[in-house]
């Protein structure tokens, strides 16, 4: 298959990721040639063949429903960029 | 005294023979640590007062007891960074717990000792990628030391380490091993456990050691395996004592060389010492067989699309909320997220969100995604029908000696191409460990070059042993590098 042109702004906005003008020019060309790269993949017959998500078959692991020990209030906040009382902080979102 | 040079086994001899005392070996570490990582780069930060104040209460009688392992990155250890290599997390974070592989070296009475670089978030061939920080090949000092565990790498193979854990995506521990002259082993998927390494392609990464011979790798991994509550893809099965079968020897082995490995492009340094391995594996009682990898060209592809799929998802809780670099700039949600995922990730690390990103959006995805994980099956199935014919599979580890400092690492794809040999084993979620093997001589430089040894599933005791007949009955890991 041909690589199909990448809309790379529309990419970067799922991503999260904010790009200057140079930036985006330049990882959708090198997103191209990657992508021209993985077409390697169409030299096999893929079709019929299962999907793998993991390396071996995974089943749903169980496990009782009992609580382990956890980090406290403050220990989950120690690290956060912003807080207010025992709560991460973030912009407002509703207006 | 320089106890740095020493193994653990040596070391854990003389402190069970009360010569010397954990302290001893901090002490000396810390001493050659500050005389050479200015030139070497390997660790981003230590904390000697802690290193010292643990080595202090140290329990020798524990099998680890009293021995100083140095920690990549990118592994929570309780109260100190844990960067990455990204600014994301460069100061702003300290880590509030341990790792389950950290809790379990603290429990054989290690102690862990020193951050050390890598290529942010783990992705890089080369630790050029980091954003904290140059790591130089101790063998030359103008050469990268690969990656993404090239911190790990160059510390044990420049003896500023006596060992030190690392973490393999696509090849991170063996190949720096490789490149640095010393044994890294990647295990199989699910023997060890994920919690507290920050995730970087879930369905591949493995943390592993990398030490300055094998028996100390089979000593670590005794204390890194089993299943843990923790991470539920770890695997309920027994931890055998890997240090026991070793010294059996490796007669009537039967050793694979897939032929699709000695392609064009290999160095013929490269090609040769492995080709001489391959015959003192035949000296040693080893029978050689040519076995067929028919997938082996999809696995590169197949590799660049599911890691960046994965990490593209786990770096998403990267947000500047709860932990890490949050922007200044002002705006609504959508705009803090984009501003503080553009200044905190390298580009590296941008290029493979939007790539996965786009490998997973509507419309790409049966292309790309679904095809690979498709093609996944096919590399797994290549080894199960190699296994029926062998016992372990042998090929080169990466196909050229340590490249020069910014010599590939404007080229992704040429970067990518390092990692040809072992991916497969991510993909497969197969043991392997690579070997010191020899040296490519490149302008007048000795450069270590390593061989790569692939297991069956869960069989990390096959391919210690055959690595360990190999090196007791060889000198390359005597070798040191005059720095």
């Amino acid at each position: 298959m041909s690589t199909p042109t990448i809309d790379i702004h529309r990419i970067a906005t799922l991503s999260r990721l904010k790009l200057t003008d140079a930036e985006a020019d330049q990882y959708a060309s090198q997103l191209g040639k990657i992508l021209d790269y993985v077409n390697v993949l169409e030299k096999h017959d893929l079709s019929g063949v299962e999907p793998s998500a993991h390396a071996r078959p995974v089943f749903d692991v169980w496990r009782e429903d009992v609580a382990m020990p956890s980090f406290t209030c403050e220990e989950a906040l120690a690290n956060a960029p912003r807080k207010s009382g025992d709560q991460f902080m973030i912009g407002k979102v509703v207006e | 005294m320089n106890l740095a040079n020493e193994s653990i086994t040596s070391l854990r001899q003389r402190l069970v023979a009360k010569e010397i005392t954990p302290t001893d070996i901090v002490t000396d570490l810390a001493k050659v640590i500050e005389a050479r990582n200015p030139a070497l780069g390997s660790y981003l930060s230590i904390d000697v007062e802690a290193a010292l104040k643990e080595a202090s209460t140290a329990d020798v009688s524990q099998p680890l007891g009293g021995i100083p392992i140095a920690i990549k990155d990118n592994i929570n250890v309780t109260g100190q960074p844990c960067t990455c290599g990204s600014k994301f997390l460069q100061g702003t974070y300290t880590a509030p717990y341990d790792a389950t592989s950290i809790m379990q070296l603290r429990a054989a009475g290690a102690v862990p000792m020193g951050r050390l670089n890598m290529d942010e978030f783990a992705m890089g061939s080369t630790t050029e990628n980091s954003a904290l920080g140059v790591t130089r090949n101790p063998w030359d000092l103008e050469r990268v030391p690969g990656g993404s565990s090239g911190g790990s790498a160059s510390s044990v193979g420049g003896h500023i380490a006596i060992a030190a854990l690392g973490s393999d995506t696509g090849g991170s521990i063996r190949q720096p091993a490789s490149l640095c002259g010393c044994v890294g082993l990647k295990p199989t998927y699910g023997r060890v456990s994920r919690y507290g390494l920050v995730a970087f392609a879930s369905s591949l990464d493995q943390i592993g050691p990398l030490t300055k011979t094998v028996e100390d790798s089979a000593l670590l991994l005794n204390h890194l395996c089993g299943k843990d509550s923790r991470d539920s893809t770890t695997l309920d099965e027994s931890v055998p004592d890997f240090t026991a079968g070793l010294k059996s020897g490796i007669k009537g082995l039967r050793i694979g060389l897939p032929k699709e490995y000695f392609i064009e492009g290999v160095h013929p340094d490269v090609s040769a010492a492995v080709a001489a391995a391959t015959k003192h594996f035949e000296s040693l009682g080893a029978e050689i067989v040519e076995v067929s990898l028919p997938h082996t060209d999809c696995g590169v592809a197949t590799y660049y699309v599911l890691a960046p799929a994965e990490a593209s998802a786990n770096l998403a809780r990267f947000d500047g909320v709860r932990y890490g670099l949050r922007t200044a700039i002002q705006g609504d949600l959508l705009e803090h997220y984009m501003n503080t995922r553009a200044e905190g990730f390298g580009p590296e690390v941008k290029r493979r969100i939007l790539l996965g990103t786009y490998v997973l959006s509507s419309g790409y995805y049966d292309a790309y995604y679904l095809k690979a994980q498709r093609a996944r099956t096919l590399i797994r199935q290549d080894f199960e029908k190699a296994f029926e014919q062998v016992d372990v599979i042998l090929s080169p580890t990466a196909p050229s000696p340590a490249h020069k400092l910014g010599e590939i690492s404007n080229d992704p794809l040429k970067m990518y191409l390092e990692d040809v040999f072992t991916i497969a084993a991510n993909l497969a979620g197969l043991p392997a460990i690579s070997v010191p093997c020899g040296f490519a001589d490149e302008g007048g430089k000795k450069l270590p070059v390593g061989l790569q040894l692939v297991g069956p599933h869960l069989d990390e005791a096959t391919i210690l042993r055959a690595a360990y007949a190999y090196e007791q009955s060889t000198d390359w890991h005597k070798a040191m590098p005059a720095i």
